[in-house]
């Protein structure tokens, strides 16, 4: 069944976080196909760094939740090798900035070895890490590289926002024959939401309108998605309509939806919490010029990370990130409308 | 060493054949234009390439580097989708899209060469994962050189290996020069003593221009990892004969005459050829092998000569298995 099609049939749903619907996902596909295995650092023993991987090597033993050395370009390679075999593997890497390490073997390899090889071989490889800033956790420890990724043709890259789309997004990532990045959140892991019961698998490559609008889409992924919902429904209140876009997924681009909802709102702006230039944010305005600039009645403005390694002390971490108030500002811009009172948030 | 049959004897020397006449082949057509780019040639290196090749089992894998025509030949691929893909044809192993850096074929267990210096060492430890997982008996190798045992990932791929005893031979292929730089200036202590860091073997051959002693030695090495008793680092003594790669002039003689004369005279062809004569080959047999794989690489050419360059249609083909994804 195909979450994005077909919800006629009564779907029973429970209210959890996105990190028990990551856990849970984890467990069915373990249980769904044999090849599936779970390699990364801390997640049999330790149960993850962000406990995402709970119980599941004490219920499906080390061969298939694999506790790997801090050796992060030797494990995701080891994974890339398995794939290229016919195994399954879903990679945690314990936070983004460490996939670095690994970015040859994703890079050079995984993404390319498909065509480089004329389809000789498939790379059903899945990487697991989480992005994002917000936990004092300082500059090497809090960046958001996921469009590193999403420039690389040969890889998919989704972010979901919401515990149903995790579970969603990761089925169809494990389920899928191409390497695909699964980008997760810090701030995320704790989020509740509404998620149907049974398998639940999304067509990667659709975004979604997560909220419906008329003056203006704003445009998001991941943490930012959240953001950018409890902005526009402040803006609600104050009598504004604002419309939603979830990309869900940064390559492939759901360029299509992104296009419709701006023909409709005449204006945009992209919240993105990775640095500005050559961002997530630069594509989606690229996109949005290419496909509908005859309906656009402002510029495409971008809120995203103040450009420097994000600082550890909370002023200065809280003062780098784009946060509710700049979106709020911003949108308040695009729409040629007065500032609004300034708060203790605003900056 | 158990005696090997006559069959096999003959296909070594076939197969070393081969590699030199293919590469020699390939170093005139990159000097004519007739392959862009350049590429890296295994003369000299093959009786190193041709004993680990033919001590794996038909359904082993193997992973290679920037030097790499030799392993598939080794492993049995035929030449015409090799040479074809040199020159960038639509019949080419990779079908015009990888190129000498990128040869792949499958159907022997060929899991593909990079060019990027022991990128492809984790790579064969996956498929290694992946046999001990599925319990399938197959074993891996990962052909590297010199220059790439600096590599850390050979060290993180050699520590996983070993502790998850997976059935992996890491193959350092010394030809003592990484690039035009002489390992021992950059490489502290003998490479294949670095396995003992790991609790695995190592072992050095330092007869490796002599195609049964690397047979020898990497046997021993398959046979302990099928047995399911881990991996084996085994270092090959070897000696590129031509430069680093073709048609490179580095303007300064790196390698002097006495060394290169002391290795020629030690030739693998030659030196195998006067084994097998006196074990029985006749001369015109041995001259036969030689004729056989000239003829060959004469057919792989005029194959790539009469193929058509790729479609322009192509161009997304395989980016994705779906391919929607690519739009």
């Amino acid at each position: 069944m195909n979450t994005d099609t077909d919800n006629t049939e009564a779907v029973t749903t429970r209210t959890i976080t996105y990190r028990q619907a990551l856990n849970e996902t984890l467990r069915a596909e373990l249980e769904h196909d044999e090849k599936v295995f779970l390699i990364g650092e801390e997640i049999g023993v330790f149960e993850g760094s962000y406990k995402i991987t709970a119980g599941l090597l004490e219920d499906f033993g080390p061969d298939r939740v694999l506790d790997a050395p801090i050796a992060e370009e030797g494990f995701v390679g080891a994974a890339l090798g398995a794939a290229m075999l016919g195994m399954r593997p879903v990679v945690e890497i314990m936070t983004i900035n460490f996939s670095l390490i690994a970015i040859d073997q994703i890079v050079n390899h995984a993404a390319k070895m498909r065509s480089m090889f004329a389809g000789q071989v498939s790379i059903p490889l899945v990487i697991r890490m989480p992005g994002g800033g917000g936990q004092q956790l300082a500059a090497t420890h809090s960046q958001n590289l996921e469009v590193w990724y999403a420039h690389i043709p040969g890889l998919k890259v989704v972010a979901p926002s919401t515990p149903a789309d995790a579970k969603a997004l990761l089925t169809a990532a494990i389920r899928d024959d191409d390497p695909v990045i699964f980008l997760e959140n810090l701030s995320l892991y704790s989020a509740k939401g509404e998620v149907p019961d049974g398998e639940q698998i999304a067509e990667i490559g659709k975004a979604a309108v997560v909220k419906t609008g008329i003056d203006l889409t704003i445009v998001s992924y991941s943490r930012g998605t959240t953001t950018a919902l409890e902005v526009a429904n402040q803006l609600e209140a104050e009598g504004l309509s604002i419309e939603v876009v979830d990309l869900r997924s940064l390559r492939p681009l759901d360029r299509d939806t992104i296009c419709a909802s701006v023909k409709k709102t005449g204006h945009a702006v992209v919240f993105e919490d990775d640095w500005l230039s050559y961002g997530i944010g630069a594509e989606i305005s690229a996109t949005i010029g290419e496909g509908v600039f005859d309906f656009l009645d402002a510029p495409v403005r971008r809120v995203a990370a103040a450009e420097v390694p994000l600082p550890y002390a909370k002023s200065l971490e809280r003062a780098a990130l784009p946060s509710a108030a700049d979106l709020a500002r911003v949108v308040r811009e695009v729409l040629n409308l007065a500032p609004a009172t300034a708060t203790s948030n605003d900056k | 060493m158990a005696e090997l049959a006559r069959d096999t004897l003959r296909e070594m020397q076939l197969r070393m054949l081969r590699i030199r006449a293919f590469d020699e082949r390939a170093s005139k057509m990159v000097k004519r234009g007739h392959i862009p780019g350049t590429v890296h040639t295994s003369i000299g290196q093959e009786a190193q390439v041709v004993g680990a090749t033919m001590a794996l089992g038909a359904g082993d894998y193997m992973s290679g580097n920037h030097r790499s025509h030799g392993h598939p030949i080794g492993k049995g691929s035929p030449l015409g989708p090799l040479m074809a893909e040199l020159v960038g044809k639509a019949t080419g192993v990779c079908k015009g899209k990888g190129g000498s850096l990128h040869l792949a074929d499958f159907a022997v267990g060929s899991l593909g060469e990079s060019g990027i210096v022991g990128s492809s060492i984790p790579i064969a430890n996956g498929a290694a994962l992946s046999s001990k997982v599925l319990n399938n008996g197959k074993v891996a190798l990962a052909f590297f050189g010199d220059g790439a045992a600096n590599q850390g990932v050979l060290y993180e791929s050699m520590n996983m290996a070993g502790v998850w005893d997976l059935p992996m031979i890491f193959l350092c292929e010394n030809n003592q020069y990484a690039l035009s730089t002489p390992a021992h200036t950059v490489t502290s202590g003998i490479i294949s003593e670095r396995a003992a860091g790991f609790g695995m073997p190592g072992i050095r051959v330092e007869e490796g221009q002599d195609v049964l002693a690397v047979y020898d030695a990497v046997s021993k090495a398959v046979a302990r990892a099928r047995a399911g008793d881990g991996p084996t680092l085994v270092e090959v003594m070897t000696y590129r004969y031509n430069e680093h790669s073709e048609g490179l002039r580095l303007g300064t003689d790196y390698r002097n005459a006495e060394e290169r004369d002391a290795w020629l005279k030690k030739d693998p062809i030659m030196l195998f050829r006067h084994y097998l004569a006196s074990h029985g080959f006749s001369d015109d047999e041995l001259d036969g092998l030689q004729a056989t794989a000239l003829a060959e690489v004469d057919a792989a050419v005029a194959f790539s000569d009469a193929s058509p360059y790729p479609d322009l249609s192509v161009a997304f083909d395989d980016l994705y298995t779906d391919k929607e994804s690519a739009a």
